[in-house]
């Protein structure tokens, strides 16, 4: 076992640092103001390769891995959390699926596009009534001659404003549940697909949240992803590699927490003391440190087992369930540091503890997360 | 237009740096390595030469076996080639011994300018560039913060106290840059995929010819003899004055009676 | 003319503040080892330096005198400088940290296998070893270094630490003149213009006061005030890196890790944090005062005087202020 990072991860997480202190930490605060897409990052971010982290270089990717992929996520997350969203979403949801269960066809077609960041994607599988529950989804997808025709409502569709992509999941099979579900990618331009309503929300405001609308949708048959009746299997896979990216998208939040609270104790004076001279305020440090720590490493862990072709689900879930606590946990604690001033929106730790919030609910929440551990306890694997 | 550029790796200086408790350096664990904010400058200012003339780009550095890192983040960037130059007996080597082994490395490659950093921040020196130049025979200039090159001659700009010189400098030449002269490009995904593919060569003094020559650690001519923290300054007043003119006055009257400068 | 050397700068016929800096040093080192005081001047009709170098201290001083040596160039300077120096042998040359000085010395080394030590803050000798004390790792560590060996010892002396050598009026000293002869000297640099900046009454890192602007200042307008304040007390003026990042002041105005480094007597901050990037620029000043609205502001733990305010009230009432006691003075 070597924890030491290899030296193409750690020039990975010396450039993403670099980038996000530099170019989107100072804008992070206004982002969220106004509730903005950072689009010029979003550019620059395609033109390092951090759009396309796993697309192999023949489709102008960066030819990377799942562990590049959350040691850039977590850096730029720490920096923002939308824009970390943003990321997430491109390359975990949308660019892998793409990936492993494309045609060479749609590979050509699309992933040199979503790598260099001048397009990016999102992901339809949420509906209003199917949150959790994903297999009871209504959206329907009937044949018509050489074309498949959609209809549905898909919510809480992050990049659904900005996306030039969308992986749609829907039933093409009579069959219920899960077994009748495929996937289908479909440009923005197709007449019938509608942004019907950008979310307002509490944080990760660089980011969209939208609802979108399938009216009669039409689109070649060739945009079928993988095959017939497949889709609820690739869905399910790439919330697995979604899941690790929100646990480093969590720890960056984790991590912005500290390191903001930190700055802040070692310049506040009370009672005539910097604040981190007070032993409550180290412990608190020492504890969101500790619980950082250990969140990486889950989060890698998982991200390793990927790489390898291994089974993950759980591991995923543990890193997922954990890192979308400590984050919560941490913005918590950093508020306190902060004391009044962290309620305010002067200050960064109100920012954090809104983002936070979301790595507990989104690709499957928490609940989702215990229930998948349990389950594998359940069946008798190792606790 | 070949170009090379001398690099060094660096611990990052943004971060905290501790002396040993017995003063013999500072404590390594924990530091990252990183390459020189001012080497940073100079591989932008090189590859942007090679996008205007063409030609190469090759790093050269030399340290221990971890400056490789250093190295790879300038391929990353986008330079052809990297050349570490590593030797125990290198080892309490003084700049000039690290210039003399450099100028070797670079007297066996194809080059028609040289780049460094104006200083490195771990030690400040600002001593191997102008040495370079001298051990390599060719004209330098300093802590220049604009690079135009023409045939054979380049001109250049460098701040001097109370204003800039424009000068003309003829090929082939050494110059140190000044952080101000570009803003270095972030290396890419894909360039530190390539970095890491690419082959960097190692070669010791003896593979320079240079064994026995005056770059030993043995023939220098400064030994560091201990380090300390910074003198601490002494905590002064802060003041929160009633109004403007009690805060005018109070500053008025240090600088009078303490500062003793008016 | 073996000794303690001190290479003398000069502009406009006048010796820079930094050369009687050394020569205050040079002095001191001299006594300490009973050796002679040099100065080495060259440039072009510098013979009248002679006398203020004499009065500063020097018991000797070296003339390189030659149309060809009016203004820096390095080939010629570094010939020049490193044939008087293996001719004379001196003990140590002291060289100011200046733009020139810092081209000239490491080349000057290079050319003698010399020792060179650069920022040095604090020199001394030690039996028969000369040590120095400098700045290491933007200011987080203090090295101290010992010259080893035998040949020349070459120390670049950073400006504003020594005190200047006060002046004995009558003083005299030897002069002689070196013999220059650059005909093999190849002259491959060529300066084809010089630009005076602006504002620059004193150079940034040569002045004794340093009123210095940050984020604070809201706008590039602002600094007017700071030019009004600096006018009044014959200071420069220089920023911390946002307001050059933001296109207020230009790039030689910044102060830092990434800019200049200062050490004035008093460095006036206003409108600064302190950042540590900041800090690393002008720690080593010998009073700091700032101004700033935001009482944690980091800088208030390195100031010797620290004002909670605001600066657009402060700094016009400071000007009209420090005029007041200056007129009474």
């Amino acid at each position: 076992m070597d924890f030491a990072l290899r030296e193409e991860y750690r020039l990975v997480q010396q450039t993403a640092r670099a980038f996000a202190i530099a170019e989107i930490l100072p804008q992070a605060a206004r982002l969220d103001e106004e509730h903005r897409f950072p689009a010029e990052i979003v550019r620059r971010l395609g033109e390092l390769g951090m759009m396309g982290i796993l697309v192999p270089e023949a489709y102008g990717g960066a030819g990377m891995d799942t562990l590049a992929f959350v040691i850039a996520l977590e850096e730029i997350s720490r920096a923002c959390a939308g824009t970390g969203a943003i990321l997430a979403v491109n390359n975990s949801l949308v660019c892998d699926p793409i990936l492993r269960f494309g045609t060479e066809e749609q590979k050509r077609r699309y992933l040199p596009i979503l790598a260099s960041g001048r397009e990016i994607g999102c992901y339809c599988l949420t509906e209003p009534a199917a949150g959790s529950d994903a297999a009871s989804l209504r959206t329907t997808a009937r044949e018509d001659g050489p074309y498949w025709v959609l209809n549905g409502t898909k919510s809480f569709v992050t990049n659904g404003a900005e996306a030039w992509l969308a992986i749609v999941f829907a039933r093409s099979e009579p069959t219920e549940g899960s077994r009748g579900i495929s996937a289908f990618l479909v440009e923005k331009d197709r007449p019938g697909m509608v942004v019907a309503r950008v979310e307002r929300k509490l944080g990760i405001n660089a980011s969209s949240t939208c609802e979108v609308r399938l009216e009669d949708c039409r689109i070649p048959r060739e945009n079928l992803l993988g095959s017939r009746g497949q889709g609820f299997r690739i869905a399910m896979h790439t919330l697995d590699g979604g899941r690790i990216g929100i646990a480093a998208q969590a720890v960056g939040i984790a991590r912005a927490a500290l390191e903001d609270a930190l700055a802040y104790a070692q310049k506040r004076v009370q009672f005539g003391r910097r604040l981190v001279d007070f032993q409550a305020i180290q412990w608190k440090f020492a504890d969101m440190s500790t619980r950082i720590e250990a969140a990486r490493l889950l989060t890698y862990r998982a991200a390793w087992l990927r790489d390898r072709g291994s089974p993950h689900t759980l591991e995923a879930s543990v890193a997922k369930l954990f890192a979308s606590e400590t984050a919560m946990w941490a913005a918590h604690q950093g508020m306190q540091v902060f004391g009044g001033y962290g309620y305010l929106r002067d200050y960064p730790a109100e920012r954090h503890f809104r983002d936070a919030r979301v790595t507990e609910i989104y690709e499957g929440t928490s609940e989702i997360q215990r229930f998948i551990i349990a389950r594998r306890l359940l069946e008798g694997g190792n606790p | 237009m070949n170009v090379v550029v001398c690099i060094k790796q660096v611990p990052d200086t943004e971060q905290p740096i501790r002396v040993k408790p017995d003063g013999s350096g500072i404590e390594e664990q924990g530091l990252n390595w990183i390459l020189n904010y001012y080497d940073e400058h100079a591989v932008e200012e090189a590859l942007r030469l090679r996008e205007r003339h063409g030609g190469t780009v090759t790093v050269v550095c030399a340290g221990p076996a971890r400056a490789t890192e250093a190295i790879r983040t300038a391929l990353a960037m986008g330079a052809d080639e990297g050349i570490l130059v590593s030797d125990p007996l290198l080892e309490g080597t003084d700049h000039l011994g690290l210039a003399r082994a450099l100028a070797q490395a670079i007297q066996r490659l194809s080059w028609d300018v040289v780049l460094c950093g104006r200083l490195a921040t771990d030690d400040n020196a600002a001593v191997v560039g102008p040495a370079l130049a001298e051990f390599l025979g060719v004209p330098q200039a300093t802590a220049i913060t604009r690079l135009e090159v023409g045939e054979g001659v380049a001109r250049v700009e460098r701040e001097v106290e109370g204003g800039v010189e424009v000068l003309e400098v003829q090929l082939p030449a050494v110059f140190t840059v000044e952080r101000t002269i570009n803003e270095p490009r972030y290396p890419t995904l894909p360039g530190i995929m390539r970095a890491k593919r690419q082959e960097i060569r190692t070669l010791t003094l003896a593979d320079l010819g240079l064994a026995g020559a005056g770059a030993e650690g043995e023939a220098a001519r400064v030994r560091y003899v201990r380090f300390d923290p910074p003198p601490r300054r002494e905590t002064g007043e802060v003041i929160r004055p009633e109004n403007p003119e009690e805060a005018a006055e109070r500053i008025a009257a240090f600088l009078r009676d303490v500062a003793k400068v008016l | 003319m073996e000794g303690i050397w001190v290479l003398a700068e000069h502009t406009a016929g006048q010796l820079r503040r930094i050369t009687l800096e050394l020569l205050g040093k040079g002095r001191a080192l001299a006594d300490a080892r009973g050796s002679r005081l040099v100065a080495l001047v060259l440039g072009h009709g510098v013979e009248p330096l002679a006398g203020p170098l004499a009065e500063h201290g020097a018991d000797g001083v070296l003339l390189a005198d030659h149309p060809s040596l009016a203004s820096y160039g390095v080939e010629a300077y570094t010939h020049v400088m490193s044939r008087a120096i293996h001719e004379h042998r001196p003990w140590a040359v002291l060289v100011p940290s200046t733009a020139n000085g810092r081209d000239l010395a490491p080349r000057v080394a290079a050319r003698l296998g010399a020792g060179i030590v650069t920022d040095v803050e604090d020199l001394w000798v030690e039996g028969e070893q000369l040590v120095a004390r400098r700045p290491m790792y933007t200011r987080k560590a203090v090295g101290t270094v010992a010259f080893v060996g035998d040949g020349p010892r070459i120390a670049v002396m950073l400006p504003k630490v020594f005190p200047p050598a006060d002046r004995q009026e009558g003083r005299r000293a030897e002069v002689r003149r070196l013999e220059v002869n650059l005909e093999t000297v190849p002259v491959r640099t060529r300066v084809v213009e010089r630009r005076e900046v602006r504002r620059e009454r004193v150079s940034l890192v040569e002045a004794e006061i340093v009123v210095s602007g940050g984020r604070g200042l809201r706008g590039p307008e602002n600094f007017a005030l700071l030019e009004e304040l600096a006018a009044e007390l014959g200071a420069a003026v220089g920023s911390s890196r946002p307001p050059v990042d933001s296109g207020w002041v230009p790039h030689d105005y910044e102060i830092g890790q990434t800019g200049k480094t200062v050490s004035p007597t008093v460095y006036i901050a206003v409108g600064i944090s302190g950042a540590p990037q900041h800090l690393a620029g002008m720690s080593g000043s010998k009073y700091i005062i700032a101004i700033n609205k935001d009482p944690n502001a980091p800088i208030f733990q390195v100031a010797s005087l620290g004002v909670v305010g605001d600066l657009f009230e402060i700094v016009p009432r400071l000007v009209a202020a420090v005029r007041r006691l200056r007129a009474r003075a």
